[in-house]
């Protein structure tokens, strides 16, 4: 039961990065891209950090802190960065696909 | 069971690296490319992380905490640089 559950966290997690990865790849402008990094990949590695600090505080007797200071970090920093890149390109004035709302004058 | 766990997670997070190393090169302007560097060092993280389970060992995740913060300074160093051509005034 228990390797169920790290198996599925795991499965999500991998699959999740993929798709961030994979929607910075895919989509045609800067700010869709920034939307599969920052949201997508962020909950992967996420739940790949949840799964591995049960793994670790099952196979020994204490709480493994390490992935939770990870996963904070992680999450209090990929908001800054996302939000400094998007003032970035809107400074350098990026070019858009015509279907992007709220078009940079 | 968790061991083909973990190797489809390897392939994942290995085709994650692909996509996002694509786009480091064909990235059409700077902004893309700094958030291709970004998803890399994330996906690097998420690799880190999977080799600590496949080998069982906690030595993984000192070197995953020293590529989060290096690769957060980096992004914001390089988009300081975009936004006012300077990092630090």
């Amino acid at each position: 039961m228990f390797e169920l559950i790290l198996s599925a966290l795991i499965l999500l997690g991998a699959f999740f990065t993929l798709v961030g990865s994979f929607g910075l790849y895919k989509l045609p402008d800067f700010f869709m891209r920034l939307h599969g990094p920052t949201k997508a990949t962020t909950l992967g590695v996420g739940a790949l950090l949840i799964a591995s600090a049960l793994y670790f505080s099952f196979k020994t007797d204490y709480i493994s802190m390490h992935e939770i200071l990870v996963t904070l970090f992680l999450f209090i920093t990929a908001p800054v960065s996302a939000h400094l890149m998007a003032k970035a390109a809107i400074h350098i004035k990026i070019k858009q696909v015509k279907r992007t709302q709220n078009q940079i004058k | 069971m968790l061991e083909t766990t973990l190797l489809i997670a390897f392939a994942c997070v290995s085709l994650a690296f692909l996509f996002s190393f694509m786009r480091l090169i064909k990235g059409p302007d700077l902004p893309d490319r700094i958030l291709a560097l970004d998803t890399l060092y994330i996906n690097a993280i998420a690799l880190l992380v999977l080799l600590g389970l496949y080998f069982q060992s906690a030595l993984y995740f000192e070197a995953a905490l020293l590529i989060a913060v290096m690769g957060f300074v980096a992004t914001i160093g390089l988009s300081k640089y975009l936004l006012r051509g300077d990092i630090m005034e």
